[in-house]
C-alpha cells in the first residue's frame, strides 16, 4: 500500500504517526482514507470541498501531486507545508 | 546625522538623528500607499522608492528632495505575453559602473538602468531563462530580493529569488547559471532535495572586501559561501533558529555577518520573546547574541526581509532593523548596544541608510 509520510502537527492528529500505510489509488483517495482512520486530520489536508489546501504540498515520491495524481503500491506521499504559506 | 528610509505597509517614513536618541520623522511620502523599498543611490544623490499600490500596481519612483515632489520611473513593466503582470519591487541596489542600477521584483524579474534610475529595462536573458515555467514562489511571490554585485567588476553579479535559489553572471547578465551547491531544502522531500529549483533563499550578501565570501539566510538554514556562490557550507550552529530573514554584514569585515533569528518558517517571531541580532566576526563558527538595549521580555517581533540595514563600517558601524509592530531600533556601535530610534509606525517592509 501507498505509504503516507507526515511532520508535526499533522502526526499528532494521527496518532502520533509519522508514516502510515493507507488504501486508495488517488492523492485524493489516499487522504481520505487517511481522515477516516484519523478523524483529527479532517480540515487539515483537504478542504470542505476536498481540495488539497492552497498552502500544504502533497508530494507524489519526489513529484508534486494533486487531487487526481495516481498513486501505486510502493509510492510514498510526503505531506508538507509549503514555503508560500507562512 | 543619520537618515533612515523607511518603507512601510503606508507610506515612506524619513527619520533622521543621532545614535543613541528617538529618531525624529522628517517627512512622509506616498501616504496610503505599500512602499516596498527605498534607498539612496550614494553617486547620484538620487532616492528611490519602490511603492506597490492596491490600486494602481507597482511602480518606482525618483526624487532628488524625499521630502519634495517624487516622478515615476518608465520601463518597469513586463512584456505584453507575460503570463502574469509585474507584482511588486523589491529591491534597488547600484551596479558598478557609472549611474547603472538594478532592481529585482517579482515574478522573478530584473530590471536595469543605466541613467540613475529614470528609465528602466528588463534583462531579457534572465526573464527567458527555460525553467522559468518550472519556478515557484514563496510566500512573498516569486521576488528576486538580493543582487550582490562584485566591487570593481561591473560583470560579475549574484541574483537570489524566492524560491528559486542563486544565479550568477559573469558577463554582465548576458548569461546566468545557478549557484544552488549544497543548500538543503528540508521543506521538500528528501528524494526531491538534491536537484529542486525551488530553493527559498530569504538574502545573501557579498563580503566588498573579498568577493568570493558571501553570506545567506535561508528559509531553514544559514549559510557561507567562499567560492563566490557556486557553494554553501552551513554555519546555523550557534543560533537559537536557523529561520529569520535580514542579514547585515560589516563591509571591513569579511568574516562578519549579522542575523535576526525567528522561532521557525510556521512561527515568525522572535525566539522566547526576546528581540535579538546575532553577530558573528569568525564567518559562521561562532555566534554572539546582541540584545542590550532591544526588548528582552514579551516581544514576539517579525522583521522582514528588507528591514534590516548597517551604515559605515567597523566598531562605529550603524545597524538599523524595523519589525511589522512599527518600532525601529538602531544600534552605533556595531550592534554592542541599541536604542530605540521610532515607534507606533505602520508595519515596516524595508529600512536602509541614506
Amino acid at each position: 500500500m501507498p505509504v503516507v509520510r507526515l511532520r508535526a502537527p499533522l502526526s499528532e492528529l494521527a496518532g502520533g504517526n509519522r508514516e502510515l500505510e493507507l488504501g486508495g489509488s488517488t492523492v485524493g483517495e489516499v487522504l481520505q482514507e487517511l481522515e477516516r482512520e484519523h478523524p483529527g486530520v479532517r480540515g487539515w489536508i483537504l478542504d470542505e470541498h476536498g481540495a488539497i489546501r492552497e498552502h500544504i504540498n502533497v508530494f507524489v515520491n519526489r513529484d508534486y501531486g494533486r487531487v487526481d495524481t495516481a498513486v501505486g503500491e510502493n509510492d510514498r506521499l510526503h505531506v508538507l507545508p509549503a514555503i508560500s504559506g507562512g | 546625522m543619520t537618515q533612515l528610509l523607511v518603507g512601510t505597509k503606508k507610506g515612506l517614513f524619513v527619520l533622521e538623528g543621532e545614535a543613541g536618541s528617538p529618531f525624529e520623522v522628517t517627512s512622509r511620502a506616498f501616504a496610503g500607499e505599500p512602499v516596498e523599498f527605498a534607498m539612496r543611490d550614494p553617486r547620484s544623490g538620487r532616492w528611490l522608492a519602490a511603492v506597490t499600490s492596491a490600486f494602481y500596481g507597482p511602480k518606482v519612483f525618483y526624487t532628488d528632495d524625499p521630502g519634495g515632489e517624487w516622478e515615476q520611473a518608465a520601463g518597469l513593466e513586463l512584456p505584453e505575453n507575460a503570463e502574469n503582470p509585474l507584482e511588486r519591487l523589491w529591491t534597488i541596489v547600484p551596479a558598478e559602473d557609472d549611474d547603472h542600477l538594478y532592481a529585482g521584483g517579482a515574478p522573478g524579474v530584473l530590471f536595469e538602468s543605466h541613467d540613475s534610475g529614470l528609465t528602466w529595462a528588463l534583462n531579457q536573458a534572465f526573464w527567458e531563462q527555460p525553467t522559468r515555467p518550472e519556478w515557484s514562489p514563496g510566500a512573498g511571490g516569486m521576488c528576486m530580493h538580493s543582487i550582490a554585485t562584485w566591487p570593481g567588476d561591473p560583470a560579475r553579479v549574484a541574483l537570489a529569488i524566492s524560491a528559486v535559489g542563486v544565479w550568477l553572471t559573469e558577463d554582465a547578465g548576458k548569461t546566468w547559471r545557478h549557484g544552488n551547491k549544497n543548500l538543503y531544502p528540508r521543506y521538500m522531500p528528501e528524494e526531491a532535495r538534491e536537484d529542486t529549483l525551488t530553493l527559498c533563499v530569504h538574502n545573501m550578501h557579498r563580503a566588498p572586501t573579498q568577493p568570493e565570501r558571501m553570506f545567506m539566510q535561508f528559509h531553514g538554514g544559514v549559510y557561507r559561501s567562499d567560492d563566490a556562490g557556486e557553494s554553501w557550507t552551513s554555519i546555523a550552529d550557534g543560533l537559537p533558529s536557523d529561520f529569520g530573514f535580514p542579514m547585515v554584514l560589516d563591509p571591513a569585515d569579511p568574516d562578519s555577518a549579522f542575523v535576526i533569528p525567528l522561532v521557525a518558517d510556521m512561527d515568525r517571531t522572535t525566539p522566547e520573546g526576546k528581540v535579538r541580532v546575532y553577530e558573528t566576526r569568525d564567518a559562521g563558527a561562532s555566534w554572539t547574541p546582541r540584545g542590550d538595549g532591544l526588548p528582552q521580555e514579551d516581544a514576539y517581533l517579525t522583521i522582514l526581509r528588507q528591514a534590516f540595514c548597517g551604515e559605515g563600517a567597523g566598531a562605529t558601524m550603524g545597524l538599523y532593523f524595523g519589525a511589522t509592530s512599527g518600532d525601529v531600533f538602531g544600534s552605533g556601535d556595531a550592534g554592542k548596544t541599541w536604542f530605540t530610534a521610532a515607534t507606533k509606525l505602520p508595519p515596516v517592509h524595508s529600512v536602509r541608510a541614506a
